[in-house]
């Protein structure tokens, strides 16, 4: 677009040659506006206490361990770890109970032909717009009455009974278009709906469920109303909750700390966002434009 | 959409087996469909359509967890509407919905451009600019927000150079929502790759036939990409606010956990958490979800309504 056209080659070479420039001049510098806050908590981790808010470098001019080492101690008696394996516990659980209710029901509503499925998937699809917030107390005292009230369960149960239809919808959509000739000729062979799904429509569904398993995984990772109202052990904090722990007994008097665990308990989203970026990013728009 | 789908394939099954085996068959396949989905089935009765009318029923009584709901009819909606730390809340979350939704849109909308440029490491600035979606959820960032934001801390000083001192944005009422409204813009991402993905789609022809027309770049702006990707915007719009009007972690977070100084970060679910988790108030908390719920239903349809007048479908532009 801000190629010239010059009748003359080399003039014309040059001008793309300076829209490109402007171009990655202009991408830096609003990339370095958005990438600012990651940098600046890398840079605080380094930073004494006391300079994590008064400071106005970028980075620390003497670089200290100290925010990382006091990790070790924990934080009221509870170690650092703990919260880590919670929250490692809860994301794993959800990830499994999405991939495998979501797919089943997908499977369902995309290559099983029964009575009430459209009726069905409408419902489903419903269920995507209503607001969480209708359905939190309710199940706040399904589950108090249950005594699962400090337990994962409440926080789990949904994700195994396929309830997070964003999911559910991004496979059916999915394997919607797989050929149908793979499971018709399935069906030929004698294969039954359940040898289908799991060697043959699962298998060509890898796209679609890594999405879900990586969006699952740091939707959990990152939860926190959920562990706020269905937790109440400090020992069974998930990373979340462990991190207001440290804002509201520390304060500011720990700042560094604060900042460093903050940091660490990025680490796991952060990296899985690196290695499946490219999944979760064509996931993401796919799903969006088909909606 | 779907309803029309399948309506060809019916018969054709018919057709390919005999009558007796026909009606076996499609019982299999009832039962086979059934039980596949027999997951998603608990969940909704058990999660979602019973907790909807269980709590439709706490709306209309006094409920602390301890006794029993007891029937008040509309006394829970009627000092809902007279209360002013609710109408506080309402007032709060329709300014955060309205500010947030166009700036974050505006933003995603203008780095989709930019990325929609076939230029040299793409890919790595596409991923760059959507990992804010990511982890901004997460407490974490709240912290960094709330050293970012607080009295003499990087905002607070940078601005004070301009002189626009405010001392802090996270101590003063006037201010602190937009730390929030930042926060939300700063995570620009999500609708960013989806408008991105609308840009791609549109056809380049277009562009051509306007440049040999003579259009300048505004004009092929506004002539042709804004019409072309006005569905995606819509899903964009539609999306992004209802998110909005759901926002609690940030605020509970980056003010504090009550929400603010003065109130000023009271938004909706931050009172209902409060009325319900702090106070027991479980019917009074289910009184606003059913609101919250009536309130989002009708800025849909209003969406939906309004998207005749600016929405251009390809079917409609045959």
């Amino acid at each position: 677009m801000t190629s010239a056209t010059s009748p003359v080659a080399h003039t014309a070479n040059e001008g793309r040659r300076i829209g490109s420039l402007v171009w990655h001049v202009g991408a830096l510098l609003v990339l370095a506006v958005v990438l600012y806050p990651v940098i600046w908590v890398l840079g605080a981790s380094f930073k004494p206490s006391k300079d994590i808010i008064a400071s106005l470098d970028l980075l620390p001019t003497k670089p200290v361990w100290a925010n990382f080492s006091g990790l070790a101690d924990g934080i009221s008696g509870i170690s650092i770890g703990s919260f880590f394996s919670n929250s490692l516990m809860y994301a794993g659980l959800a990830v499994v109970g999405v991939v495998l209710s979501s797919s089943l029901t997908a499977y369902a509503f995309a290559k099983i032909r029964f009575a009430g499925r459209n009726l069905l998937f409408t419902l489903m699809i419903g269920t995507l717009l209503l607001p969480y917030h209708v359905l939190l107390i309710p199940q706040y005292v399904l589950f108090r009455n249950l005594g699962y009230i400090d337990t994962l369960v409440p926080l789990v149960a949904g994700k195994f009974l396929a309830t997070e239809a964003f999911f559910v919808f991004l496979m059916v959509q999915f394997m919607r278009g797989l050929p149908r000739e793979l499971d018709e000729a399935a069906k030929l062979d004698g294969c039954g709906h359940l040898r289908t799904y799991w060697s043959i429509v699962l298998p060509l569904s890898r796209p679609a469920i890594i999405t879900s398993a990586i969006f699952t995984f740091i939707n959990a990772w990152n939860d926190f109303m959920g562990p706020l109202i269905y937790l109440n052990t400090p020992s069974k904090y998930t990373v979340s909750l462990g991190l207001m722990m440290f804002r509201d007994q520390e304060g500011i008097s720990n700042y560094g700390s604060m900042i460093a665990m903050s940091l660490v308990a990025l680490v796991p989203v952060v990296a899985f966002f690196m290695a499946f970026q490219r999944y979760l990013i064509d996931g993401m728009a796919t799903s969006g434009l088909k909606g | 959409m779907t309803l029309v789908k399948e309506a060809p394939a019916r018969p054709a099954q018919k057709r390919s087996a005999a009558p007796a085996a026909g009606r076996r068959g499609r019982r299999r396949e009832n039962l086979a469909g059934y039980l596949f989905m027999s997951p998603w089935i608990a969940g909704f009765l058990l999660l979602t359509a019973g907790p909807m009318i269980a709590s439709l029923y706490y709306a209309f009584t006094s409920y602390n967890l301890f006794t029993p709901p007891k029937w008040v009819g509309l006394d829970n909606f009627t000092t809902m509407f007279q209360d002013p730390r609710w109408q506080k809340s309402v007032e709060v979350t329709l300014k955060y919905v309205v500010v947030a939704t166009p700036l974050k849109l505006l933003l995603a909308l203008g780095v989709a451009l930019l990325l929609a440029q076939n230029r040299r490491g793409q890919a790595l600035y596409r991923a760059a600019f959507y990992m804010p979606s990511l982890i901004g959820a997460s407490v974490s960032v709240g912290f960094v927000w709330r050293a970012l934001f607080s009295d003499d801390a990087v905002v607070d000083r940078t601005q004070k150079v301009f002189g626009l001192d405010v001392g802090g944005w996270i101590g003063n009422p006037d201010y602190v929502l937009y730390s929030l409204v930042a926060l939300s813009i700063w995570q620009f991402g999500a609708p960013m790759v989806i408008f991105l993905a609308g840009l791609k789609q549109v056809p380049q022809e277009l562009y051509e036939a306007a440049e040999m027309d003579g259009a300048g770049p505004l004009r092929r702006f506004w002539n042709i990409t804004l019409p072309m990707i006005s569905p995606v915007l819509f899903f964009n719009v539609l999306l992004e606010s209802i998110h909005a009007f759901q926002v609690f972690g940030s605020a509970y977070v980056v003010s504090d956990t009550r929400c603010g100084p003065a109130d000023a970060t009271l938004v909706y679910t931050c009172y209902l958490y409060q009325k319900g988790f702090k106070e027991s108030q479980m019917g009074f908390a289910s009184a606003m979800a059913w609101t919250l719920v009536i309130a989002v239903a009708l800025v849909t349809a209003v969406l939906f309504w309004s998207q005749k007048k600016w929405v251009h479908y390809e079917e409609a532009a045959k």
